[in-house]
């Protein structure tokens, strides 16, 4: 399952201003579904900010007279097999698997960023090599990226962040060569050469910003499919060791309490991952369309 | 840039460029004096843009050289000191005002970046600089915090012209820009141009595809035609008595009291049999 990012194409339209005050309003006028998902990760975010001061328990305390204990009045959610609370394993897992996603889209991005504005920018042989170095990278599915690394490096998130990391780059790089060559035909651009600016200030100072919000809109989708990517790394037991409060690791845990018939220990985790990447994409991909739309309805 | 005053603003010699098979410039060479005005007329693709962007620096030509105040340029400029020096030397403004401000700067900083870029020191001097450049070209207080998108097209080309004399240059590219205008804007730009002219010592390349307007800004006049010059000389004797057909077919275009489309035509017609020998062909736009 490497990453697919559908959509995007269609919202490589060029770099649309990006407004000032968008506000509330501008939210509210992408429909529920978008507002829906806006609100999930606001409180994913704080959720994972304020672990400490939401989970109702400490998610590392073993209690094995509580072992496998039913929804209740003690733990909401139940505890898993070992007696933690699971609600508060929920809580704090959003944490790290927040962060590695967080570490994913910031290396992609940075460096997909650097590469598309060389390729698109330079064109020619530069592009070329740029362009053949990632496709390299394209065909190996980043979770065997991932797996290689983790067999070189040892488990734990490093490895596999760094792995994703580096597969993200072509849907990043790719996306921001073919904005730059639209934007650079633009006589703004032309404007400012023959007032005497270099390239660089050009491409830095005013191509980029121009293209930022179509970019970021492909950030928040790919942390989305980085989320699901590393969880299921963690699962694999692969990434996040345990006991440390993972969803994908503890979607994993929670497999042998399904025989026993207990349930929520794996699929309450399955579902934050399944809300998480849902809400990330519908926000990245309705950012984008909205970027789209003012483009060519200007 | 100081210059000397006694040589002309621009010279250009041989200039030609090619794409492919098609020569969108063909050996052009002109001179324009120095505060003069030289319309450059045409279709659509008889090379009259190609020779604008070459002339600033942004297209590369196959062969000849460009003389500014004297001094020769490079094609396309490699280096900073190069870039600002042709940026001094000459400027441009483009047709379309709505494409050529980054959508995102605010009109008062898009004037102080270039004023940055050329050595004005001090934040006080460049905001009062561009204060006064601004004022020059019509536009007020409100203007000048706005961003492109709140302004007129009027108001945008305003800007243009108001950030390419900028950098002070010795000749200005104007490339068909007031040809996305209303006539009534139209003429207050050509206004404008006109007292900018008066005030300063600058010179025009006008390119334009409108005869009228030529010769209400420029003294003089080129007429090129598949990329290469038919005809040139005094503005107003050679748009009233054409002596090359091309010209007396475009002024015929313009439409007129009896005019008749279907003898242009033919004319028109008669013209390109006579010219096969040539291969050039619009590429120029």
């Amino acid at each position: 399952m490497t990453a697919v990012v559908p959509g995007m194409a269609g919202a490589g339209k060029g770099a649309p201003a990006v407004a000032r005050r968008r506000g509330l309003r501008w939210v509210t006028a992408s429909g529920p579904g978008f507002v829906l998902a806006v609100g999930v990760l606001v409180l994913l975010v704080l959720t994972a900010v304020f672990a400490p001061l939401i989970a109702p328990a400490d998610p590392y305390l073993v209690d094995l007279s509580a072992s496998l204990a039913p929804p209740g009045p003690g733990h909401l959610l139940g505890a898993d097999d070992s007696g933690r609370d699971i609600l508060s394993r929920l809580v704090y897992g959003a944490r790290t698997s927040l962060l590695g996603p967080l570490a994913v889209v910031a290396i992609s991005t940075v460096v997909g960023v650097a590469v598309g504005l060389v390729a698109g920018w330079r064109g020619g042989w530069v592009d070329a090599v740029l362009a053949r170095a990632q496709e390299v990278v394209f065909a190996f599915p980043g979770l065997l990226v991932a797996v290689l690394a983790v067999a070189v490096l040892g488990p734990g998130q490093l490895a596999p962040v760094l792995a994703m990391a580096v597969a993200f780059v072509p849907y990043v790089g790719r996306l921001v060569r073919s904005l730059v060559m639209q934007e650079r035909q633009r006589t703004y651009v032309s404007a400012y050469q023959v007032g005497g600016f270099s390239s660089f200030t050009i491409a830095v100072r005013h191509v980029l910003p121009n293209i930022a919000g179509v970019v970021l809109a492909q950030a928040v989708v790919n942390f989305g499919y980085a989320l699901m990517d590393l969880a299921a790394l963690s699962y694999l037991g692969l990434g996040v060791q345990p006991p440390t409060a993972d969803w994908g690791a503890m979607v994993s845990d929670g497999q042998t309490a399904i025989l026993e018939g207990a349930l929520v220990q794996a699929l309450a985790p399955g579902v934050a991952i399944v809300v998480a990447v849902v809400a990330f994409t519908v926000v990245g991909e309705g950012v984008a369309d909205r970027l789209a739309r003012r483009e060519t309805g200007r | 840039m100081t210059t000397d005053p006694q040589s002309p603003a621009l010279e250009v010699e041989g200039l030609t460029r090619t794409y492919g098979g098609l020569t969108a410039v063909d050996d052009v060479s002109f001179v324009l004096r120095a505060h003069g005005a030289l319309g450059v007329v045409g279709e659509s693709g008889s090379g009259k843009s190609t020779t604008a962007r070459m002339l600033v620096g942004l297209e590369r030509p196959d062969a000849g050289t460009v003389r500014i105040g004297g001094t020769a340029y490079d094609a396309v400029p490699r280096g900073r000191a190069a870039r600002l020096a042709r940026a001094r030397a000459v400027q441009m403004v483009f047709q379309d005002p709505y494409l050529s401000l980054d959508p995102r700067v605010r009109v008062r900083d898009s004037v102080e970046e270039v004023l940055r870029l050329h050595g004005t020191e001090g934040a006080r001097t460049v905001r009062a600089r561009a204060v006064e450049l601004l004022d020059q070209v019509g536009l007020g207080p409100r203007e000048q915090e706005a961003l492109p998108r709140e302004l007129s097209g009027g108001q945008r080309q305003r800007v243009a012209i108001a950030r390419a004399l900028a950098p002070e240059p010795d000749v200005l590219v104007l490339d068909e820009a007031v040809s996305a205008l209303d006539v009534s804007i139209q003429a207050q730009i050509l206004n404008l141009l006109r007292d900018i002219r008066a005030e300063r010592q600058i010179a025009y390349l006008f390119v334009s595809h409108d005869l009228a307007v030529v010769r209400h800004v420029c003294e003089e006049v080129l007429v090129l035609n598949r990329g290469a010059v038919v005809e040139r000389g005094d503005a107003a004797e050679v748009l009233a008595h054409p002596a090359h057909p091309y010209t007396r077919l475009l002024l015929a275009s313009v439409p007129h009291q009896g005019w008749d489309p279907a003898a242009i035509g033919r004319a028109r017609r008669a013209m390109s049999n006579a010219t096969t020998t040539k291969t050039s062909q619009g590429a120029a736009q």
